[in-house]
């Protein structure tokens, strides 16, 4: 089945983010859009896309986040993957998933999860 | 206290100020009613009540534990051996009891249930029935997707969202300095007292967000608030009369809190704190968990939220003397660890 999508234009974005969404804004986002998936049908992964106005937008978001202790696997035009979350970065798409659970093989399945997303941004 | 429902609160809640005076402590009082950055007015008291084992081996807190963990706060705050006796001062039995928690961040950053019902549970062992308290927050599905079961049978313990086809927004606007804005029916016509559930976070453009910014999720327009980093909005906010009138105590969960990236929730910037704060005094209580970011964000290398550019300067603001919310004084703070 597929994930109920929520969109939401720049002046919808504080009623999703909050605060959050001032940085967006400055750095130009032209919509946002978020679903609900289920890793290996157990762990809840909530996927955001946002589009920017361009690449560099996404980048300009990318580059404000601590990268902390990430792992950089090859995704994307830059990527950052983390025990229960991924950030990426492809074109004017910037892609968030966020997992409420660790487990074993989580990291993995995020990062499938973001190669699907890539291939459709490539299409 | 035999005949406290025939006292009105203003009777009562110089009662409690008076007793807990006696006993050399802050007053269990609302310290809006105060002005505690005056060298002749007791401390703001901030307690924080901390379980390393909270959360066991598990993914979330141990509700027995947390029970646990907000006695030993609530009765560190009030200095009495009864777990219950702090609720009953602080409520009366024929009162409607709100608990604004913050759930916008999704369930790995939002109040927990646990905690919640560890609150409804002492509240009705105070008096209040079930059908008198109010768990609520902006929306339903905000509530719902943080765990909340949502509920508006008037028999019950009630989980509403503002956006509730029956709640809404009140008609009156309110302003003060540069808020206009309209408050929740909850909040304006439902609640007699209020409970502030807030979680421990940082926050993008406030610097940090507590017991103050969770006024953010009162009102129709939140979205108008956040220009200069949310500052003066926040303390703005936090003058107008049903929030100051009705706001007596604050539960902060600060058992997983997050350092950067908030307020919604990052993982890599999320960690156990393993903590419960309770204050009634806004500013002191938001002083406090600035202090435990910063400290946080200084062990993994981060830049202060001053050299980041988003100081919490709100927090000042709604202490100084047009405001009067509390005090971010450190000195007039009597912090408690427990």
């Amino acid at each position: 089945m597929s994930p109920e999508v929520r969109t939401f234009s720049p002046d919808q974005l504080s009623e999703y983010i909050d605060g959050d969404a001032e940085k967006y804004l400055k750095a130009g986002v032209k919509s946002t859009s978020t679903a609900d998936y289920k890793l290996n049908n157990q762990i809840q992964v909530v996927v955001d896309v946002y589009t920017m106005s361009s690449p560099a937008a996404a980048k300009t978001i990318f580059d404000s986040e601590p990268a902390m202790d990430a792992q950089t696997p090859t995704l994307g035009d830059a990527a950052r993957l983390y025990t229960q979350s991924l950030i990426f970065r492809k074109g004017p798409y910037l892609v968030r998933m966020v997992a409420y659970q660790e487990a074993p093989q989580l990291p993995l399945a995020l990062l499938d999860l973001g190669h699907a997303f890539e291939s459709k941004f490539s299409r | 206290m035999t005949n406290m429902p025939e006292k009105t609160r203003r009777d009562f809640l110089k009662e409690c100020a008076i007793g807990a005076l006696a006993a050399g402590a802050a007053p269990l009082a609302f310290a809006r009613d105060v002005n505690p950055t005056s060298a002749n007015q007791p401390k703001s008291k901030v307690v924080i009540a901390r379980d390393a084992a909270l959360f066991g081996s598990g993914a979330n807190p141990e509700a027995a534990r947390v029970e646990k963990l907000l006695d030993r706060a609530m009765q560190a705050y009030a200095d009495s051996s009864d777990p219950v006796a702090p609720w009953k001062k602080l409520f009366k039995p024929n009162e409607v009891v709100g608990l604004k928690v913050n759930t916008i961040a999704g369930p790995g950053l939002s109040t927990h249930v646990v905690l919640v019902e560890a609150i409804c549970e002492r509240l009705q062992q105070a008096g209040i029935k079930p059908a008198n308290i109010v768990v609520w927050d902006r929306t339903n599905g905000e509530l719902d997707r943080a765990g909340y079961t949502l509920s508006s049978d008037p028999n019950r313990v009630r989980f509403v969202g503002t956006d509730s086809q029956d709640i809404g927004y009140d008609g009156t606007l309110l302003s003060y300095g540069v808020v206009k804005t309209r408050l929740s029916n909850v909040l304006a016509r439902t609640c007699d007292a209020m409970i502030n559930v807030p979680i421990l976070k940082h926050h993008s453009g406030a610097g940090v967000t507590l017991a103050l910014k969770n006024m953010y999720g009162v009102n129709n327009n939140p979205d108008k608030l956040h220009a200069n980093n949310c500052c003066p909005a926040i303390a703005d906010i936090n003058m107008l009369p049903p929030i100051r009138n009705k706001f007596r105590l604050i539960v902060a969960d600060a058992m997983t809190g997050c350092f950067e990236g908030g307020p919604m929730f990052k993982p890599q910037y999320a960690w156990r704190y393993n903590g419960i704060l309770v204050a009634t005094d806004p500013v002191a209580i938001d002083q406090t968990a600035w202090d435990i970011i910063e400290r946080k964000r200084a062990e993994r290398g981060l830049k202060t939220l001053q050299q980041a550019g988003t100081p919490p300067k709100y927090i000042a603001v709604a202490a100084n003397s047009e405001h009067r919310l509390g005090t971010d004084d450190p000195s007039r703070i009597a912090l408690q660890e427990v």
